[in-house]
């Protein structure tokens, strides 16, 4: 009986009203399943569900590892590095906020940008990642994107961008974060004139401002599974018309089938995947 | 950006009335001024005294509306903009140009009404002309989505760019809208796909391009038919990355703060100009736009003169290289060595001009 009757004030149920939940570390709560899976699991399956094949976010640098051959990436202009141009400050200023995102990711911005080879084919590749400033494109996105592409419009490598993005063109940098869209795909404008193979990859998130530029340009656009893929975010089109979206809206599927991606891929074939279009298209 | 917060209800049915009511609110005094001069001018057989009078009320009003308008909060700017009086796309249409030959259509799905697109004389000059517009009407607005363009839209307007190219006439772009439409419809023909490819081929588009912003420059939706050679901003127009809303929904968590937003934002065309997005600010009549279509109309029309001339004798090669470096030097940033991950950049002063990218 003691059990089930109301604790005394201070005594240790209400003292230490811990989360009934799983450690931080160990496991893993799918989205896609719901299951409570074993974070290890799903490392060793390059970040992938092993009970339903959710692809869980991996970060920038465990992507350019996953998708490169070993130690073949040449990271580029890494010296780069944001500033503040707006003096921005919502209920954090912009460059402590910037500080606070560069600790919890290890990044210095949202993309990495340089040079490696796949499967032994060397190529330009960009990843954008979704955790730093939910991978929104500023002024530093922007430049890095772009001379990525202006290196290798000379260099005449093939670019693949893999794109995770849930912010699109960044607030913080107001103006010139949206330019950046007009900046790159210049870029994208004259590599392609050029004859330069792109490979667009698109993960979960890829919206807004981002998936408005560079992400859609590919020659080749390739989703991972069940990504959120579109313009305007999910709620504002649901506050706009002001009825229930359709099934799967805006998921690499939808936009598969209304025309606007090539392939779905799983991550664990996104490899060979790539290695077989760039043999199709570079000779 | 794109999310916003439950509570953030910027849909385009609720802001333009509101956005009339709330001008009021800084245009009072200028109104209550302009009333008081109304009932002199009405009194019949004027006294001089009343006569002298109304010189000074004069006098006193254009001060007035000078003081307001060059001080406006970047809030009450949007207020401006939003304004259902502002000329819009089909007025100057009307004021502007000396005739317009509408082509309608992308070829591919229908006749998007938010923007316009057609020939169009401005004095003897043959343009392709590209406008967003919203609407007066309800019908108007409806049929537009309050001016707020579908991917249709977009490759209606890059048909006729590529048109314009191959018979050598310049494209004038007019940026008016709340942002591209966030349907159903728009994301299920490829909203964003349809604005990327305007981005990507209007940068290649061999003619002169003048894009001006006239009321809303809203995000991507604007950028849309944005890249080109020259980018006028009308005084009172913005020009932002997101709405000051839909900012707000993110950042403040409720979009009742859009006016923090807005401040935050810097989208004001003097912001736009220091930070060396735009080419030049249209200066707006006394009291804004609104309160004198005629003056702003023939203002505007100098302008496109002006900047058509300037770049009829461009070579291509050379129009193009400018174009592409118009955009490459955008962006604000510092280049330091790696092995500092973590360390506070340097803060800028919010006042200093943008430093030309190195590379």
């Amino acid at each position: 009986m003691s059990s089930v009757e109301k604790p005394e004030p201070g005594s240790w149920v209400v003292q230490n009203p811990r989360k009934r939940g799983v450690p931080e570390g160990l496991w893993l709560h799918c989205e896609g399943c719901k299951a409570t899976v074993f974070r290890k699991a799903v490392e060793e399956r390059t970040g992938v569900c092993p009970e339903c094949d959710w692809h869980f976010y991996v970060s920038a640098q465990k992507r350019i590892q996953q998708l490169l051959d070993e130690d073949s990436f040449e990271e580029w202009f890494a010296d780069i590095s944001p500033l503040d141009p707006l003096g921005f400050a919502d209920r954090k200023p912009y460059h402590e906020r910037l500080v606070a995102e560069q600790a919890k990711t290890g990044l210095r911005e949202a993309c990495i940008v340089g040079r490696g080879y796949l499967r032994g084919r060397p190529l330009v590749c960009g990843v954008t990642d979704s955790a730093f400033i939910m991978g929104s494109m500023g002024s530093v996105v922007g430049e890095k994107l772009t001379r990525a592409i202006e290196q290798a419009t000379q260099s005449r490598h093939p670019v693949v961008i893999v794109s995770g993005s849930g912010g699109g063109a960044r607030m913080h940098e107001g103006i010139l974060s949206l330019m950046q869209m007009g900046k790159v795909c210049a870029a994208l404008a004259r590599y392609h004139e050029a004859g330069g193979l792109f490979i667009s990859v698109l993960t979960n998130p890829t919206m807004g401002g981002v998936a408005a530029s560079f992400a859609s340009l590919g020659d080749l656009v390739i989703a991972e599974p069940h990504a959120l893929v579109g313009f305007a975010g999910p709620r504002v089109v649901q506050a706009t018309v002001k009825a229930d979206l359709p099934d799967g809206f805006q998921t690499s599927e939808f936009m598969l089938a209304h025309g606007f991606i090539d392939r779905i891929t799983p991550r664990s074939e996104l490899r060979t995947e790539i290695a077989r279009i760039i043999d199709y298209c570079v000779k | 950006m794109v999310w916003r917060a439950p509570g953030s209800n910027t849909n385009c049915e609720t802001i333009l009335p509101q956005a009339a009511q709330d001008m009021s609110s800084f245009e009072a005094p200028i109104l209550a001024l302009e009333d008081r001069i109304e009932k002199l001018v009405a009194v019949p057989n004027p006294a001089p005294d009343v006569e002298a009078e109304l010189r000074r009320l004069r006098v006193e009003l254009s001060r007035l509306r000078r003081e307001i308008f060059d001080h406006l909060d970047p809030w009450d700017v949007v207020k401006v903009a939003r304004h259902p009086d502002r000329p819009q796309t089909l007025d100057y249409i009307e004021l502007v140009f000396d005739e317009f030959v509408e082509l309608h259509g992308d070829r591919s799905f229908g006749d998007d009404r938010a923007i316009l697109t057609g020939f169009a004389k401005i004095d003897d000059r043959q343009v392709m002309f590209i406008g967003q517009n919203k609407g007066r009407t309800l019908k108007e607005r409806n049929e537009s989505f309050f001016g707020c363009p579908h991917p249709e839209g977009y490759r209606k307007a890059l048909l006729r760019m590529k048109m314009a190219a191959k018979y050598q006439l310049p494209v004038v772009c007019f940026i008016d809208t709340m942002g591209a439409y966030p349907g159903i419809g728009a994301e299920e023909r490829g909203q964003a796909f349809n604005i990327a490819f305007n981005l990507r081929e209007m940068s290649r588009v061999a003619t002169p391009i003048v894009c001006v912003v006239i009321g809303e420059g809203g995000s991507g939706g604007a950028l849309g038919i944005g890249i080109g050679d020259r980018i006028a901003m009308l005084q009172h127009a913005y020009y932002s990355v997101i709405s000051p809303e839909g900012c707000a929904g993110i950042l403040w968590k409720h979009a009742k703060y859009a006016d923090l937003a807005a401040r935050a934002l810097k989208f004001t065309s003097k912001d736009l100009l220091r930070l060396g997005v735009i080419d030049e600010i249209v200066p707006e009549p006394p009291g804004a736009a609104h309160r004198d279509h005629r003056q702003m109309a023939a203002t505007l029309k100098a302008c496109l003169n002006r900047n058509l001339r300037e770049l009829a004798g461009v070579p291509r090669d050379q129009l193009l290289a400018q174009r592409y470096d118009k955009f490459r030097r955008i962006g604000v940033f510092e280049e330091r060595p790696p092995n500092v991950v973590g360390q506070p950049p340097a803060v800028s002063d919010a006042g200093a001009a943008p430093r030309p990218a190195a590379g």
